[in-house]
């Protein structure tokens, strides 16, 4: 049947820069079309046609390894040609610039490049600068728009909905391009938000952000109905924000003797890759109210979705 | 806003007489069922189906298996249509393979979603044999050629003219189909 009384949307943008550019319409739409992909992935034939005729650039400036494989196999279930392309074995360490690279990129008839750069706002630039189609795989300290979404579908399909929901977003808040993304996205999409760490890890003004700011993570916990557990990324790190590992995992790790002494179940999120021992325990990371690895899984079909939904954007 | 006349095809009680026509029609060449399951193309074919599916068990005492397939991952003109087609849910809760399968949607236009259908249906296994069914066939409209095993009823229409299904269960007063023309 094809008369035109089917259902239609679309988004709203062409490119995936931030979670701040999309409405809540493109989300719920990204959302929707992410239950159908997963639906697709776990059938014994996982691939379907849609972009065959797409080809998508992984650029990849900085380190990485689930978001570029979780791209990878998104791009690979959808049928479109990929190639894949990291800043240490490339021209980049010659002097190119981004816009060349990128444009040299394009030349060879690429539609779509996915991209993770140390430089906050990177995509937006190429965005304007450039003709491709450009998503955000992590910029800087700044958006990692698709891990936000994939957080947001793994909420929803855990507890229902996302909306009315209260997520306590845990540990080094400010060089997570995660919380930043996962504030937007959750607000957009009606929850309310409480970042909590310690007061140096906790970008000053955040509040106005319409946010709760908290520094005691057991009553962050009983506030919560889920809790969003960053790591805490040394590599971003240039001064000595608290004394010790130790100390912060006796602070601010969660273990299940803190998660037994609430009388609730919060749902323990981590977007990856966890420090054992530091700000999660074993015990909670792979215990019951873990669904650490249904993020993973949902990965994938979000990313889908945004790549479809993009595709679909750029004709 | 240009006037929209209507032309009712079908109004309930016709619609009644040609499910039960069709299900006779499938009973005849499926016997029990046993080995045959049904699958609506989403989202419109559902609504057939479930009518169909409920029409079979009452006349046959078995249970028919029943599943929904969406095409729109598997449609060849993503891209190039002005309207995008919002995905539904595949609910495929067995596999087809060695099954002999009944395609269902509500009408058949340009045959393109059966194509799709088609392609999607193969993540699911190898049917031994595949029939189609529809409720109203568009005559003099198909853009690829396929035909319907079996048919409620087959209209003459031009491309300006759109058939619109109505069932009950969507919320309307009763079951009617409509050719609709500007």
């Amino acid at each position: 049947m094809t008369q035109s009384n089917q259902k239609s949307s679309s988004l709203s943008t062409r490119h995936l820069t931030g979670i701040k550019e999309l409405t809540p319409a493109d989300i719920e739409l990204i959302l929707t079309t992410a239950a159908q992909f997963k639906e697709v992935i776990n059938r014994s034939i996982k691939k379907v046609p849609s972009l065959r005729d797409i080809t998508i650039a992984n650029a990849f400036f900085e380190n990485s390894t689930r978001t570029r494989l979780s791209f990878e196999l998104a791009e690979k279930r959808l049928s479109a040609d990929t190639l894949s392309f990291t800043a240490s074995s490339s021209s980049v360490k010659k002097g190119e610039t981004l816009s060349d690279t990128i444009n040299n990129i394009l030349a060879m008839k690429v539609d779509m490049v996915v991209m993770r750069h140390s430089s906050p706002g990177a995509p937006h630039f190429l965005a304007k600068t450039t003709k491709a189609q450009i998503i955000n795989a992590g910029d800087g300290t700044h958006e990692h728009p698709t891990q936000a979404l994939l957080d947001a579908f793994s909420i929803q399909e855990k507890l229902g909905e996302v909306g009315g929901k209260k997520v306590a977003i845990i540990g080094d808040i400010l060089h997570s391009r995660v919380a930043l993304s996962n504030i937007f996205c959750l607000q957009k999409l009606g929850a309310e938000v409480m970042v909590c760490g310690p007061s140096t890890l906790i970008p000053r003004h955040i509040e106005k952000l319409g946010v709760k700011v908290g520094h005691n993570v057991k009553e962050a916990l009983e506030w919560a109905d889920v809790a969003n557990v960053l790591r805490i990324q040394l590599e971003r790190q240039q001064i000595q924000y608290f004394p010790s590992l130790r100390e912060y995992s006796l602070y601010f790790g969660i273990n299940d003797k803190l998660l037994q002494s609430l009388d609730k179940e919060v749902v323990i999120m981590h977007p990856g890759p966890i420090n054992r021992g530091v700000e999660l325990d074993s015990d909670v990371a792979d215990g019951k109210h873990s669904i650490i690895l249904d993020q993973v899984e949902n990965g994938v079909a979000v990313r889908m979705a945004v790549l479809y939904l993009l595709a679909e954007r750029g004709q | 806003m240009e006037a929209v006349k209507q032309r009712l095809i079908l109004n309930e009680g016709a619609l009644d007489v040609t499910l039960s026509r069709l299900c006779m029609q499938l009973i005849e060449n499926h016997g029990s069922f046993s080995e045959t399951a049904l699958i609506a193309l989403q989202p419109r074919g559902k609504w057939l189906a479930q009518r169909i599916a409920e029409k079979l068990a009452k006349f046959t005492g078995n249970t028919i298996e029943l599943g929904y397939l969406d095409a729109t991952f598997f449609r060849d003109d993503f891209r190039r249509r002005d309207n995008p087609i919002t995905a539904n849910a595949t609910e495929m809760p067995f596999l087809v393979e060695g099954k002999k399968v009944v395609l269902i949607d509500d009408v058949l236009y340009t045959g393109r979603s059966l194509r799709a259908s088609l392609d999607a249906m193969q993540a699911f296994g190898r049917p031994t044999k595949v029939e189609y069914l529809v409720l109203v066939d568009r005559k003099y409209t198909r853009e690829i050629p396929v035909e319907a095993t079996y048919i409620g009823t087959s209209v003459n229409s031009i491309k300006t003219e759109r058939v619109s299904v109505e069932w009950k269960e969507q919320g309307y007063e009763s079951d009617n189909i409509w050719l609709l023309s500007k």
